[in-house]
C-alpha cells in the first residue's frame, strides 16, 4: 500500500514535469530511482538482488518441491508423463501405506530418543571442553586443540571396524549406550565442530567478569555455571539443534552399530520399509510403478518432524548465529 | 511450584551442600594428598608450589580431561588400530580375527595392482578441486545477498539453511536416483557444449560432471552460508560508510573490505567443505573402501579385507590432508602478498 501511494506521488510529479517540459529534471529523477544515489539504493540494484534471491532459491526449493508433489501421485500420475508437477488429486494413500507399515508414531518416538540423549549429552560436554580451552591455559594446549580438529577430518572408515570391535566386545551394540559414550566423551558426532563452537564463543567472554566473580569466592566451576553458560545460551540452542539434526539423520554409523536391534534410526526404518516393498511386488507390477512416490512419501515423513522443529527454532538457527561465535576470531 | 523450588533449595543447602563440603574437605586433607594455603602436599614429603599458572593448568586440564579420555578410547586407539591393521592381510572368521603380517604390501596393491582406486581418487581430487571454490563462491553470494536489507529476510533465511537439515540425510541420495538434484535443461546449451568440446578431455570431463551435478554441489553449502554470514555480520558498518565518503564503489569496498576481513572463515569454510564432500556417503571413493571391506570387491586375492581397506582409508585420509593443506595454503600465500 505505502508502495503504491510512492508511486502514485511519483507518477504526478512525473506529469507536472512533463508539462513544464523539464527534460533535464526527468532525466536526473529517472537516475535517481533506476540507478540511485550510490548504486546500492537503486532500482536496478533491487531488481539485480531478487532475481539472483529467486533464481538461488529456486535450486533449493526445487527438490523439496518435487519431492512433496510427487509423493502425493497415484500409478496414473507417474505413468502419465504429461502430469509432471502437480498431481492429478490429492490422495494420501501413499502417506497411508508407508505410516502403517513402519508404525509411524513409534519410529519417530524411537528416532527422537536416538536423537535427544545423544544430542544433550554432546552439548553438556562440548560446552565443558570448550570452555576449558578458551579459558585456561595448560601445557600441550596447541597440541591438543590440534588433535581435536584431526579428528573432525579423519573419515569414519579408519576407525569404523577398530570402534565395532570394541563396542562389541563391551557388549555396547544394538543400544543407544554406543552413541552416548562417545557424545559424553566429546566425541561425537561431528563433536570437534561444536567444541570449536564454543570454543569460540567462551573466548569472546571478557576475562574481567570472571576475576570479579572470583573475588567474590566463585570457584573455577561455578563460574563456568553461573556465568558462562547463562552467557551462552545462543551457542547451546545452535549446538543442541545441528547435532539432533546431524544424529537424526545419521545412517552410516547407526546402521552398523544397531544392526539387528529394535531401535532404528527414521531414514533407516524407511529405508528398511522400501527395500520390503521392492521385494515383495515383482518388477513391472502397478504396485511397483507407485513405488517412486511411496519412497518420496517415506522421505516426506522422515524431514517432516525435522522441518517443523526446524520452523519453530528458524530464528534462534539465524538470528543468534553472529553471538553464538561460529565465527572464528 | 515456587515453594517446591524453596523446598528443595533449602534442603540443598543444609544437607547435601554440607556432605560436599565434607567429601572435599577429605579429599583435600588426607595423607596422600594435602592441601595448605600455598603448597599441595603429596604424601607428606613432596611439596609442590600452587601458583597461579600452575592453579589454571590444573583447572583446564580438568575441564577438558573428559575430551582426553574420549579421544584415547574412541579416537586414537581405533585410528592406531586401524593404521596396525593396514599392514597385515586380515580375516574375519565370526568373532576372531586372522592376521598375516604383509608389509607395505596393502599400500603398494593401492597403486599397482588395484585396477579401480587410483582412477577413482584422482576423480576425487579433481571434483573436489573444482567443486570447493563452487560451493564456496556460491555461499558468499547467498551469504552477502541475505546481509542486505531485504523484505522477507526470514523466508530467504529459511529457504537458504534447508540445506542444513536435508543434505546430511540420506534423503539428498533418493532424491539423486530421482533425477531431481540435476538442471535438465543445462546440458542443451550451446555455448556449453562449445566450450566442451574445445578443451582436452581431461578438463572437459570435470566440468561436464560439474555442470551435471551443479545442484548437489550447491546443496553442500548450507553451513557455509551461515558461517560467511555471521561473519558478515560482524563488519563493521561505519567502516563501509567512511569508505563510499572516500569515493570507493561497492565493488571495490567488496574487494578491499569485506572480503580482508571474513578470510579466515573462508579458510573455515573450505576445511569445513573438503571434509564434508569427503565423507559424504554417496562419495565414490568411500562407497569403494566399504565395499572392499565387506568383501564385495574381488580383484585379485589381496584386495580384499579389512586390512587392505584401512590401508586404502589412510591413503584417502592423507590425500584429504593434502587438498585442505593446497587450499589453506593457497589462500595464505594470497593474504599474505596482498599485506
Amino acid at each position: 500500500m505505502k508502495m503504491f501511494k510512492k508511486l502514485k506521488a511519483f507518477n504526478r510529479e512525473m506529469i507536472t514535469l512533463l508539462k513544464a517540459k523539464d527534460y533535464k529534471q526527468i532525466g536526473q529523477k529517472l537516475r535517481r530511482v533506476f540507478v540511485g544515489m550510490k548504486f546500492t539504493d537503486g532500482l536496478f540494484y533491487k531488481i539485480l538482488i531478487y532475481s539472483l534471491l529467486i533464481s538461488l532459491g529456486y535450486i533449493y526449493l526445487y527438490p523439496v518441491l518435487y519431492m512433496v508433489t510427487n509423493s502425493f501421485m497415484t500409478v496414473e500420475d507417474i505413468i502419465n508423463v504429461s502430469v509432471k508437477w502437480i498431481p492429478s488429486s490429492f490422495n494420501f494413500e501413499n502417506y497411508r501405506i508407508v505410516w502403517q507399515d513402519i508404525g509411524y508414531l513409534n519410529a519417530l518416538k524411537d528416532a527422537f530418543i536416538l536423537s535427544v540423549l545423544p544430542a544433550l549429552s554432546a552439548t553438556v560436554s562440548s560446552a565443558i571442553i570448550g570452555f576449558g580451552f578458551a579459558r585456561y591455559n595448560f601445557p600441550l594446549k596447541r597440541l591438543l586443540f590440534v588433535l581435536m580438529i584431526i579428528t573432525f577430518i579423519v573419515p569414519p572408515q579408519i576407525t569404523m571396524l577398530p570402534t565395532f570391535r570394541m563396542f562389541s566386545d563391551y557388549g555396547l551394540l544394538g543400544s543407544i549406550k554406543a552413541f552416548i559414550y562417545p557424545a559424553i566423551l566429546g566425541q561425537g558426532l561431528n563433536g570437534a565442530i561444536f567444541i570449536l563452537i564454543f570454543y569460540q564463543f567462551f573466548k569472546m567472554i571478557p576475562k574481567s567478569l570472571e576475576e570479579s566473580a572470583q573475588l567474590d569466592g566463585a570457584s573455577n566451576f561455578k563460574i563456568f555455571t553461573k556465568i558462562a553458560l547463562p552467557l551462552a545460551l545462543p551457542s547451546i540452542i545452535i549446538v543442541f539443534l545441528f547435532s539432533l539434526v546431524w544424529y537424526y539423520n545419521e545412517t552410516y554409523l547407526s546402521g552398523l552399530f544397531l544392526r539387528g536391534s529394535d531401535l532404528m534410526t527414521l531414514p533407516l526404518r524407511v529405508n528398511q520399509f522400501i527395500n520390503s516393498f521392492t521385494s515383495v511386488y515383482p518388477e513391472g507390477s502397478r504396485a511397483r510403478e507407485l513405488m517412486q512416490a511411496v519412497k518420496l512419501a517415506g522421505n516426506v515423513l522422515t524431514l517432516l518432524p525435522l522441518l517443523i522443529i526446524y520452523f519453530i527454532f528458524q530464528r534462534h538457527f539465524v538470528e543468534s548465529i553472529d553471538r553464538t561465535g561460529i565465527t572464528g576470531e | 511450584m515456587k515453594k517446591l523450588f524453596e523446598h528443595v533449595g533449602e534442603f540443598y543447602n543444609q544437607k547435601v551442600s554440607k556432605v560436599i563440603d565434607k567429601i572435599k574437605y577429605a579429599l583435600t586433607h588426607n595423607f596422600i594428598l594435602r592441601y595448605t594455603s600455598i603448597h599441595v602436599v603429596v604424601f607428606s614429603f613432596i611439596k609442590i608450589r600452587v601458583t597461579n599458572k600452575r592453579r589454571a593448568a590444573i583447572t583446564g586440564l580438568t575441564f577438558i580431561f573428559i575430551w582426553i579420555v574420549g579421544y584415547l578410547i574412541f579416537s586414537l586407539y581405533p585410528m592406531a588400530y586401524s593404521l596396525y591393521l593396514s599392514f597385515f592381510k586380515v580375516r574375519l572368521d565370526g568373532a576372531n580375527i586372522q592376521m598375516a603380517y604383509e608389509g607395505f604390501n596393502n599400500f603398494k596393491a593401492a597403486f599397482i595392482s588395484d585396477p579401480y582406486f587410483v582412477e577413482i581418487l584422482l576423480e576425487y581430487v579433481m571434483s573436489t578441486i573444482i567443486n570447493v571454490p563452487v560451493v564456496l563462491v556460491f555461499a558468499l553470494i547467498i551469504a552477502m545477498l541475505i546481509n542486505q536489507d531485504i523484505k522477507g529476510k526470514g523466508v530467504w533465511r529459511t529457504i537458504f539453511f534447508l540445506p542444513v537439515i536435508i543434505s546430511s540425510g540420506p534423503i539428498i541420495g533418493e532424491l539423486i536416483n530421482q533425477g531431481a538434484t540435476t538442471l535438465p535443461s543445462i546440458a542443451n546449451y550451446n555455448i556449453v557444449n562449445l566450450i566442451l568440446e574445445n578443451v582436452g578431455s581431461f578438463i572437459a570431463d570435470p566440468i561436464q560432471n560439474l555442470l551435471e551435478t551443479i545442484l548437489l554441489v550447491l546443496w553442500f553449502s548450507g553451513i557455509q552460508i551461515l558461517i560467511l554470514l555471521a561473519g558478515l555480520q560482524k563488519i563493521d558498518k561505519a567502516i563501509y560508510e567512511a569508505s563510499m565518503i572516500d569515493g570507493a564503489s561497492p565493488w571495490e569496498s567488496f574487494w578491499k573490505i569485506t572480503l580482508p576481513s571474513i578470510m579466515p572463515l573462508i579458510s573455515v569454510s573450505v576445511v569445513y567443505t573438503v571434509v564434508s564432500m569427503s565423507v559424504f556417503s554417496l562419495n565414490e571413493v568411500i562407497i569403494y573402501i566399504k565395499n572392499v571391506m565387506l568383501g564385495e570387491s574381488t580383484v585379485g586375492t589381496l584386495t580384499t579385507g579389512y586390512g587392505y581397506s584401512a590401508a586404502l582409508s589412510w591413503i584417502y585420509f592423507l590425500t584429504m590432508v593434502i587438498i585442505i593443506g593446497i587450499f589453506v595454503g593457497l589462500l595464505n600465500v594470497k593474504r599474505r602478498s596482498r599485506r
